[in-house]
């Protein structure tokens, strides 16, 4: 028992020497953060179900509303217009999706376990971004691509603008309002409340337009509102004419957007207790 | 080694852990004591730079837990056992610790070879009983081999065979040289396991010492005495300068070995039912050390007059 044992002196130096690992040492890096967070991804069940319903969605939709779609819209739309309904209920997967690679770390406890891991919060936030990303637009840009092939080998009509540049900004305006998403979950730290929030990102500004008109000040708000919202934004990617623009103004807007959530998320994790 | 100087957290008015200082030091098992609500657990997050103190700092090998290169190679812990998303597979959960610290994943298969759930490594988090779900947990506190192990309440849920695992294992991991550090409430548990201890109260320090100095300071001896002839026994001990205790139908006497008592009752003819010596518990020591500083008493119908300090003296000490 203790008792036995001798008695320690206050201030001496430890009898035993300090402990020695046999595993040889290596600084973590970005590159291990990435491993691991690529490990976290495709390790829980959510990921599948938000990227599976998200092709299935995106897929599906487009290859049953390709050959409903008159044949002389391709003549000025590329043969990924069709993949543009599926994106719009789509892009809540993705959301969903982003929210949960950082909420449900919070929800569980997992994060005091990964910040302990890793206290060097910013890296374990810049890999979650990187690793959502490449995984929400690749499922994007894969997801589209089926829809304007199959499109180009079903449907028998003509189309004038190339359809790959679609391939990758719709693919990329989905992964920004995913990424977005990520960074709204890191500050809210709630999944429910983190995607209740996007959906309002999403739906009221495509909403609200009628409203504001009511005030006669408000004109060039409600028609900023209306060319800039995500509806908007995707529908002129796939179907935007050289009057109206093909999304490139709408994509930066979010990608400005995204970027300064994600500075905030940043900012706001680097002194918060977990 | 890890060295805490003036520790404090605030909550809003709430002073959660209140100007702690001292060190943990390495090859042998520190216990840290304190009833609910004492702080411990808001110490070991601060520790890990999870929390962050209001004032006070903490050092782990002499470095901020921020500036740690090898994390997990230097301290591992287990906090909460359930600090894992319940939808991942043990495997996976040590698996991304594992390449986030850019630890072969060999390492899984060993550590979850050593906690005994190599056999449920593919089983999610959330259908594992509490036992396993503390196995998971201290699993992944050993995945780095690290010289520091941090353990909070690791016995909860645990078996006895789960406990004496438990235990043997701290020992163990003490012998190698590695620093243990391990919070409870339960002192004999502690008296079991850990060579030092630190007791704390209301977030303050209550005590820094070897579990040998506790034990000689704290433990009562006694002797304990039952007899038909009551009055004539107190009456007999009066006269040679021995005074007792009477608790229920027993007496204890201070300060007198058993076999003086012993021998006194028989010059006198006496009848002894019973003739003891005993020793108070640990645990009495334990709350009577923490008595003041219990947060959260339970009710009971008669409380301990005279024994609680007044309301508010606690303020006026401090
Ligand atoms: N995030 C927090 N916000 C507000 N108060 C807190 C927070 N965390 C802890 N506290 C308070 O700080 C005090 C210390 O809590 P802590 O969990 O550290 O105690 P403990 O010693 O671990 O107790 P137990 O033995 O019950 O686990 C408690 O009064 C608790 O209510
Ligand atoms: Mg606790």
């Amino acid at each position: 028992m203790t008792t036995e044992r001798t008695q320690q002196i206050p201030g001496q130096a430890p009898r035993t020497p300090s402990y020695v690992s046999p595993i040889p040492i290596r600084q973590a890096n970005l590159g291990h953060a990435l491993a691991s967070e690529w490990t976290k991804i495709r390790s829980v069940r959510s990921t599948m179900w938000t990227l599976g319903i998200f092709l299935a969605l995106v897929v599906v939709l487009g290859c049953m509303v390709a050959g409903l779609i008159g044949a002389d819209t391709y003549l000025n739309a590329p043969y990924t217009m069709p993949a543009f309904f599926g994106l719009l209920l789509g892009q809540m997967c993705l959301v969903s999706l982003g929210v949960l690679v950082v909420s449900s770390e919070y929800g569980t406890g997992m994060i005091r376990t990964t910040f302990t891991a890793s206290p060097q919060r910013h890296r374990v936030l810049a890999a979650k971004i990187i690793v959502f990303f490449l995984v929400a637009f690749v499922t994007a840009a894969v997801a589209i691509a089926v829809v304007g092939l199959y499109t180009q080998l079903t449907v028998d009509a003509p189309s004038n603008p190339a359809w790959l540049p679609t391939v990758f900004k719709g693919a990329l305006y989905v992964s920004l309002m995913g990424v977005l998403a990520l960074a709204v979950g890191s500050m809210m730290r709630h999944s429910a409340g983190a995607i209740t929030t996007m959906l309002g990102v999403v739906l009221v500004p495509a909403i609200l337009p009628p409203f504001l008109l009511f005030n006669e000040s408000l004109v060039d708000v409600a028609q900023f509102v209306s060319d800039y919202n995500a509806i908007s934004a995707l529908s002129l990617i796939f179907e935007g004419s050289p009057s109206t623009g093909h999304g490139g103004a709408q994509t930066a807007l979010l990608a400005g957007l995204t970027v300064v959530a994600c500075a905030g998320a940043f900012a706001a994790q680097a002194n918060r207790d977990v | 080694m890890i060295a805490l100087e003036g520790l404090t957290k605030r909550y809003g008015e709430k002073v959660a852990v209140n100007n702690l200082t001292f060190e943990v030091r390495p090859g042998i098992v520190t216990g840290f004591l304190g009833p609910n609500g004492a702080g411990k657990s808001t110490t070991m997050r601060m520790i890990l730079g999870l929390d962050h103190p209001t004032s006070g700092a903490v050092r782990i090998e002499g470095r901020r837990y921020a500036e740690l290169r090898d994390p997990l190679r230097t301290i591992g812990a287990l906090l909460d056992a359930n600090a894992n998303h319940g939808g991942r597979s043990a495997y996976h959960h040590l698996l991304c610790l594992a390449q986030s610290n850019g630890l072969p994943e060999r390492r899984v298969r060993e550590v979850l070879d050593v906690v005994g759930l190599s056999a449920v490594a593919r089983k999610k988090a959330k259908g594992f009983s509490m036992g396993m779900g503390q196995r998971l947990g201290i699993a992944a506190a050993l995945l780095g081999d690290p010289r520091i192990l941090m353990f909070d309440e690791p016995v909860n849920g645990l078996d006895p065979e789960g406990i004496h695992w438990i235990r043997t294992l701290m020992q163990r991991l003490a012998a190698e040289g590695r620093t243990v550090f391990v919070s409870s409430h339960l002192m004999s548990e502690m008296a079991l396991t850990a060579e030092h201890l630190v007791v704390i109260g209301q977030g303050r320090l209550l005590a820094d010492l070897s579990m040998a100095d506790f034990i000689q300071r704290n433990s009562r001896a006694y002797v304990r005495v039952r007899t038909p002839e009551r009055e004539r026994f107190l009456d007999v001990l009066r006269s040679a300068g021995l005074t007792a205790m009477e608790t229920g139908g027993t007496l204890e006497l201070d300060g007198v070995a058993a076999e003086q008592v012993g021998e006194l009752a028989a010059r006198h003819g006496l009848v002894l039912h019973e003739l003891s010596p005993q020793q108070a518990s640990l645990e009495e020591a334990f709350m009577r050390l923490t008595a003041e500083s219990v947060e959260y008493h339970a009710h009971s119908d008669t409380p301990p007059a005279g024994e609680r300090a007044p309301w508010g003296a606690d303020w006026k000490k401090g």
